[in-house]
């Protein structure tokens, strides 16, 4: 059982590179952000040491995932400056490239739960848990709760991400089976389900999103002719609708939900191009020229 | 008073946010009890993994180390290792086995070093002054130098030897004839490197290092030793023997009593 595509109509519409640009951009930077760390141990080549909780890269600069260090925080322990720098800048670097930009962007979970959509589009597996996606919002805290009531990391025992991570650039098999036990999980038992109802972590970074400045656009809304394509690549659908569908109210083209994770699927999707990388502050709003103009102009064309 | 009213919400919104609370709240705190109890189990580290040198007190520790592997990175003779799933101490975190690889207690520290977060106390800077765990003769049965022979092995291995390692001489009562040089760790030189329990010729080691709480090195505050005290004091700390009265009935001196 296969379901048509709905990259299909972009395919014909604006060519398949164009239609899967943003997508292989993301791959590029998976690929980057897992390479830099890997030179190191296979060629001896050090870009970056340690891993996605805290490293440092050409010996100089420290980088520390936020969230991490919160719960450091939270087990009561105040750590060295450099920890406290590195958390720092990626702070900073998510609040001008949007949150969620990790999950879609740097995450090495992303490929494997976007491989797990993919296939539940091709075949058509529609049966879903019923997940809702506050949850993570829920567990987040609650991971910051514990973290302070038993004085340990707590995210940090069980956090399929960086567990992903290390078992990859340190080479430890076991450290993967989350990562496993995930795509399973977002086969078969909840679509889109542990980014989008569960992590914790994503949680983290959607709250920074709700700030940050880059953001998608649906600024070409007049042109949108309701295929739903764009709603049925999206990682997270709800976040579409009130800029999309906004026009009625004047409500901002801008999604400013902070579980967009500024994928770009959905400006590579669309074949009207009614989507595109903005930032927060940019309202506007393309006009399109209503179709009996373009006739007019078509039929110049022809006359000429 | 009015019946059909009573059951209608007051504030809708209020209700359904009470409901969301309950339902999620509900699920992250089961999901969080669940990962607290396995939380638990993290604590239970085994004796034979030894932290990197300047590591905190293992809770201490476990509250500051965010597992990023730098100080695995940085360590030149691959000792230290990273923590995967089954291997006992908490996932991600570094540990060291004593008798695959011992510690090289490197001059600089580049481990404590690259700690970013300070899991790996960045107030030790001389190397001598680390505790990863104390020496401790656990098989007397087995240590060939116990037996009576000259093995010696884990004293001249020892990077502090004659301190942290001295051999005390003995009378083997076995042959009447020999000597038995026993090797005898002093926990207040040994840093837990590890050195002689990698070296011990024996397939099971004789010597180990155990992890400081476990080698029971805390001396009871109630017990009071005399001569320490009295070192302390710089003098004795009762007054020369009391003089006792004389009790004979005419109070003459006992001969040879004074």
């Amino acid at each position: 059982m296969s379901a048509r595509s709905p990259y299909a109509e972009a395919y014909e519409l604006k060519g398949v590179l164009a239609s899967r640009r943003y997508f292989m951009l993301r791959r590029l930077a998976q690929a980057a952000f897992l390479l830099v760390f890997l030179t190191g141990p296979w060629f001896a080549l050090w870009i970056a040491k340690g891993n996605l909780a805290s490293s440092r890269t050409l010996d100089v600069l420290p980088l520390t995932d936020p969230f991490v260090l919160l719960q450091s925080l939270f087990a009561r322990h105040w750590p060295e400056a450099t920890a406290l720098i590195g958390a720092g800048i990626v702070l900073a670097a998510y609040l001008a490239l949007g949150g969620r930009t990790y999950c879609s962007w740097v995450c090495p979970i992303n490929p494997i739960t976007d491989l797990a959509a993919a296939i539940r589009r091709r075949f058509g597996i529609k049966q879903t848990a019923k997940l809702r996606p506050e949850f993570r919002n829920y567990l987040a805290i609650g991971v910051l709760i514990l973290s302070f009531v038993s004085g340990t990391v707590a995210w940090e025992l069980v956090n399929p991400i960086t567990a992903l991570h290390r078992a990859l650039v340190f080479g430890l098999p076991f450290a993967a089976t989350g990562a496993l036990a995930i795509f399973i999980f977002d086969l078969f038992v909840a679509k889109d389900g542990w980014c989008g109802h569960l992590c914790p972590v994503g949680a983290f970074y959607g709250a920074l999103g709700k700030a940050a400045l880059l953001r998608v656009s649906a600024g070409g809304r007049e042109a949108c002719d309701d295929c739903m394509d764009c709603f049925a690549v999206c990682p997270e659908p709800h976040v579409i609708s009130p800029a999309l569908r906004g026009g009625k109210t004047g409500a901002s083209p801008v999604i400013a939900s902070g579980d967009c994770t500024l994928c770009g699927a959905c400006v590579d999707v669309c074949p009207r191009k009614v989507f595109h990388i903005a930032h927060r502050f940019d309202h506007s709003v393309t006009h399109v020229p209503a179709p009996t103009i373009s006739v007019t102009s078509e039929s110049t064309l022809a006359k000429g | 008073m009015n019946a059909p009213m009573k059951n209608a919400p007051a504030n809708p919104g209020r209700r359904k946010a009470f409901a969301d609370l309950a339902r999620f709240g509900g699920g992250a705190a089961a999901a969080a009890l669940a990962l607290g109890a396995f939380e638990r189990q993290s604590h239970a580290r085994p004796a034979q993994t030894l932290r990197p040198p300047g590591a905190l007190e293992e809770s201490a520790f476990l509250s500051a180390c965010v597992r990023c592997g730098l100080c695995v990175r940085d360590c030149p003779y691959k000792t230290l290792k990273l923590s995967d799933w089954g291997d006992g101490p908490a996932p991600g975190t570094p540990y060291y086995i004593a008798r695959d690889v011992a510690c090289e207690m490197c001059d600089n520290i580049p481990c404590v070093k690259a700690c970013p977060t300070g899991a790996l106390d960045h107030a030790l800077v001389d190397i001598a002054k680390a505790k990863m765990g104390v020496a401790v003769i656990t098989s007397r049965e087995t240590c060939l130098n116990l037996q009576g022979l000259r093995c010696d092995v884990c004293y001249r291995v020892c990077p502090a030897i004659e301190k942290a390692i001295t051999l005390e001489l003995s009378h083997n009562a076995r042959t009447a004839k020999h000597a038995i040089f026993e090797p005898t760790v002093h926990a207040e030189s040994c840093t837990g490197c590890g050195k002689c329990e990698k070296s011990c010729v024996l397939t099971d080691a004789a010597i180990k290092v155990l992890p400081l709480e476990l080698a029971a090195l805390r001396q009871d505050a109630h017990y009071k030793r005399g001569w320490i005290e009295k070192q302390k004091a710089g003098g004795a700390l009762v007054d020369a023997p009391v003089k006792l009265p004389t009790r004979t009935p005419t109070g003459e001196p006992v001969p040879g009593i004074k």
